[in-house]
């Protein structure tokens, strides 16, 4: 067998390897590539949330068009219709009725449930209290409701109970359904079974919905029937489809412009096919590696392949274009060091995002670091066994005086470029304050209409935003519950001094079972209430006689089983427990969510954070994380690009052994990085951390070109194919990042924004400030 | 014959412009005007399981069309703010709020009210049949529910008062409890 056989044997076996392994790679394109990677506890309950949180699964949905009447009608078809199916735990409309369930329960178990149910409440003197206060409660317009249920809870523990609850801000109502503020839509809250983070069950639910509001609108005869649905799970499948969409035009117009500069220079598909083989080995690989190393494959990382495309293919026409005459031997002594220098300064760029703890990043470097370095020793050990030693590449010669004449033109403008760049250093300086986006939100591949549009609808909707929350983690669920109750009690104290405006709690509704005992033993045995209620109604205008429900209530309240998480099934509390108590592998965790006084924006943390110390409550602010996540994020970031640049001067300073060079290849470089930021900041862009990657990309990848003008001063010469050769790599580099310049994912845009000019720009000034001929 | 119901034709004709001086749109009218105001209350509930009425009283005020403060002093501090559909009742350190469209009972309560204050006879004709006795300066609005619904709880509704003032509301329940709330307006400069 002959040795471009095997060689081309081997690759063989290697891509069908790698095939198999994406084959069965997972792909994913949720919130998973920003969340952190090693989380600190605080983040940890970020994490949670994003992922398995209530709110993930919360969809708003409002019905436009048609009357007031109609689209009551429709809202109530479609509640009618989305309970019979399992995908949908509850679905809110504000239509009467709807709340009959979990009122029954309430007050079924509302000796349990009340807070105020203690011993003292059942002596003689706190029986007449309760009783006068729910007598005088009666003259209030609230009395009309509670009069029916006044002879069988007359202390008026029912009332305790919805007091406690969050009323809150509640939506509009028309025609007996939620409507908007401007009543011009009705409204639901509709909550699915699957995870916010399940995606493909997100979808599905989505599309379930439109399709039963489709056929509601039909029965109801409503013909402008419109519906709009945001939440979290719309977000995400969005954004999957974005992204999804992204990659395979991103990659299709970045392939498809390479390829015609190829087929320009190579004017042969035998040389094509064998020039892009790098670039497929490569993409490929950094599939693989990615795949292997994190299990999962982000649709973004896969984005980038287009970028990877236009620099991976650089090696193969190094290959072709330089080694025409020479044959390989000689291509190998004379080019490949330098080409392997700039594959190496690549690579470190890349390296350096490993490290990041923000797994997106991380898995963007590994992915180009794997396709880069594949690529080329594809180009190196496979492609000269395969091409053989014959691929006479059309004569590029006469490309060479006009790239001739424009490098001289470039060293006229040595000066001027100078000036330019310390005016767009200048400017960088001036606007440093308002140059940076200041939180993550800069990375969210969400529109800022459908942000709007999500606004709009929890506005309308008076949907909780669960920034303020106390976290607590237990072994069991009793324990749990039975911490939330002591951080309730400390809670209770913040909201009587106004300091928080209240709070949730699982254990409202399902209380710890030491409790429920403690309340059950304050109960007083039917004879002993008898005599005391006696005693305490004698002035009262509600005689004992007239209470006997009231000991009836008691008597089954003593001998009724304890409330457990199943009592509550059928009830929208079951809900509200389900996503404030949850089992994690390691144990229970509790959140009780904050809310800020009435008509305050923010909570006053610090009281918070003190009155929880003891509790073993965590106090968070969502936000706050957020904010500082991302700052954690900038910040690891800027250290990275630092340590990428470093190691990448490190590195060229040990090759090139001489300070002069350094100097002369850094130069091009750095003044490109500054060109290219003033630029991108004076188009109305605001940086974010992938811009700052970006820059240390225009610093890996540029150096490429610099180094063959750095080669060209050692030998004092630059031939044709060299100068031509460079000139196609740096148009298909920036074909390929320009590429991503394109993509609406911030991620891809600001990597493509300041790479693609960036390449171009490295080039550009590495010839500016090249050694002049016969210098 | 005929002439004689010419003669009744005549005297309906003659009639007409005299009942037409003070009817339900012109009682409306008269409220309408009312843009809002304060009033001194007070309330009695006559209740059955209680052996004595439970007075309360205090202060109200209104601002068309659709805000209502009822500020209770006794038996107990408390204040009753109807804002649009959303009930808020603040007792204490409780604070209640009821969306009201869950709340047909309390909706038809307030509704009468509301109604009433606001001379929105729309707004009451959709749940009451309206009755009107008496002049301008002296009217009683009977309101009798007309939904199935309200009229298992409530049997009617009567509202006096003169010109565009409401001075009380008696308000019968099914149960054969009652309540009547009597309104003192206050005068401000």
């Amino acid at each position: 067998m002959s040795a471009a056989a095997r060689a081309f044997l081997i690759w063989l076996l290697a891509m069908l390897a790698g095939a198999i392994v994406v084959w069965n790679s997972h792909f994913s394109a949720d919130m998973s590539f920003f969340l952190p990677g090693r989380p600190s506890a605080a983040q940890q309950v970020l994490v949670d949330q994003l992922k398995e949180g209530v709110v993930t699964r919360l969809l708003m949905v409002a019905i436009a068009g048609g009357d007031a009447a109609q689209r009551a009608a429709a809202s109530r078809q479609l509640r009618g219709r989305l309970e019979k199916l399992p995908e949908f735990v509850a679905i809110q409309n504000g239509q009467a009725g709807s709340l009959d369930a979990d009122r029954d329960f309430l007050f079924r178990h509302r000796y349990l449930l009340s807070p105020a149910v203690k011993p003292e409440r059942f002596t003689v003197d706190g029986l007449r209290a309760s009783i006068a206060n729910s007598v005088d409660l009666l003259a209030s317009p609230a009395g009309m409701m509670i009069k029916p249920l006044l002879p069988r809870d007359p202390t008026g523990e029912m009332i305790e109970l919805l007091s406690g609850l969050n009323a809150g801000a509640q939506p509009n109502t028309q025609e007996g359904v939620w409507a908007s503020r401007d009543g011009q839509r009705a409204m639901l809250l509709i909550q699915s079974a699957a995870l916010g983070s399940d995606t493909d069950a997100q979808e599905q639910a989505i599309a379930t919905i439109r399709s039963q509001f489709a056929e509601s609108a039909q029965y109801a005869g409503f013909s402008d029937a419109r519906i709009v649905i945001s939440g979290p799970g719309v977000f995400a499948v969005t954004s999957r489809e974005t992204i999804k969409s992204e990659v395979s035009k991103l990659s299709s117009i970045s392939t498809l412009a390479i390829i015609a500069v190829l087929f320009f220079v190579y004017r042969s598909a035998r040389l094509l096919s064998l020039g892009l083989l790098p670039v497929v080995s490569g993409a490929l690989a950094g599939i693989v590696a990615v795949s292997l190393a994190y299990g999962t494959v982000f649709g973004i990382t896969v984005g980038f392949g287009s970028a990877l495309i236009g620099e991976a293919v650089d090696y193969s026409i190094y290959y072709f274009v330089q080694s025409g005459r020479l044959g390989a031997a000689e291509w190998r002594a004379r080019f490949w060091p330098t080409i392997r220098l700039g594959v190496l300064t690549s690579v470190c760029g890349f390296a350096a995002l490993l490290f990041s703890g923000f797994p997106g990043l991380a898995q963007l470097g590994l992915y180009s670091l794997s396709g880069v370095l594949t690529a080329a020793l594809v180009t190196r050990f496979i492609l000269p066994a395969l091409a053989g030693n014959d691929h006479p590449v059309r004569d590029l010669s006469h490309l060479a005086p006009p790239l001739k004449q424009g490098i001289r033109v470039l060293q006229g403008l040595r000066w001027p470029v100078i000036l330019l760049t310390a005016a767009a250093l200048t400017v960088l300086v001036i606007d440093r304050h308002q140059l940076w986006h200041p939180n993550l939100s800069a990375l969210s591949t969400v529109s800022a209409e459908d942000s709007a549009t999500d606004m709009a609808l929890r506005a309308d909707i008076g949907a909780p935003d669960s920034r303020y929350m106390a976290v607590i983690t237990a072994p069991d669920r009793e324990a749990a519950l039975q911490a939330a109750e002591r951080a309730g009690q400390q809670l209770d104290a913040l909201v009587a001094k106004g300091i928080i405006g209240g709070y949730d709690s699982p254990a409202r509704f399902l209380p710890s079972q030491a409790t429920q005992a403690a309340r059950r033993a304050s109960l007083p045995a039917s004879d002993e209430l008898a005599a005391r209620l006696q005693l305490a109604q004698a002035d009262s205008p509600l005689a004992a006689n007239k209470l006997a429900p009231f000991l009836d209530e008691v008597a089954k309240a003593k001998e009724q089983g304890a409330i457990t998480r199943e009592t509550l099934n059928g009830t929208s509390l079951a809900l509200a427990v389900d996503s404030l108590l949850m089992q994690r592998p390691n144990g229970w965790s509790v959140l009780l969510p904050l809310r800020p006084p009435a008509g305050v924006k923010g909570v006053d943390i610090e009281p918070v954070r003190a009155k929880l110390a003891g509790s073993g409550a965590l106090f968070i602010d969502m936000k706050f994380e957020f904010d500082r996540l991302y700052n954690d994020y900038l910040d690891e970031a800027t250290l990275l690009s630092l340590a990428g640049f470093a190691a990448i001067v490190a590195l060229l300073a040990v090759t090139l052994r001489s300070p002069r060079r350094l100097g002369a290849v850094l130069l091009p470089l750095l003044l490109a990085v500054i060109l290219v930021i003033a630029g991108v900041h004076l188009a109305g862009e605001q940086l974010h951390l992938m811009h700052l990657i970006g820059m240390l990309l225009i610093v890996a990848v540029g150096s490429n070109y610099a180094l063959f003008f750095d080669r060209a001063g050692k030998e004092h010469r630059l031939d044709a194919p060299t100068l031509a050769s460079m000139a196609i790599a740096n148009l298909t580099t920036a074909i390929g990042f320009g590429t991503l310049a394109l993509s609406s994912v911030p991620v891809l845009h600001a990597v493509g924004i300041t790479v693609g000019p960036g390449a171009v720009l490295a080039l550009l000034l590495a010839a500016c400030f090249s050694e002049r001929e016969g210098e | 014959m005929i002439k004689r119901l010419l003669g009744c034709l005549f005297l309906l004709i003659l009639a007409l412009p005299a009942s037409a001086a003070f009817d339900v749109g012109q009682l409306m009218t008269d409220l309408a005007r009312n843009k809002g105001g304060k009033a001194k209350f007070t309330e009695k509930k006559y209740i059955s399981l209680l052996d004595k009425p439970v007075v309360s009283s205090g202060e109200m005020s209104y601002t068309a069309p659709d805000r209502l403060e009822k500020r209770t002093l006794v038996p107990k501090v408390e204040t009753l703010l109807l804002d649009k559909d959303i009930l808020s009742i603040e007792r204490e350190k409780q604070k209640l709020s009821i969306n009201l469209a869950n709340q047909p009972e309390a909706l038809a309560f307030v509704d009468s009210i509301r109604g009433t204050l606001s001379g929105n006879r729309a707004a009451l004709e959709k749940n009451y049949a309206l009755h009107l006795s008496g002049n301008a300066d002296k009217w009683v609005l009977t309101l009798l529910p007309s939904d199935q619904k309200i009229s298992a709880l409530v049997l009617r509704i009567t509202v006096s008062g003169s010109r565009g003032l409401v001075r009380s509301i008696e308000y019968l329940q099914a149960d054969g409890d009652r309540s009547v709330l009597n309104m003192e307006p206050i005068e401000t400069k």
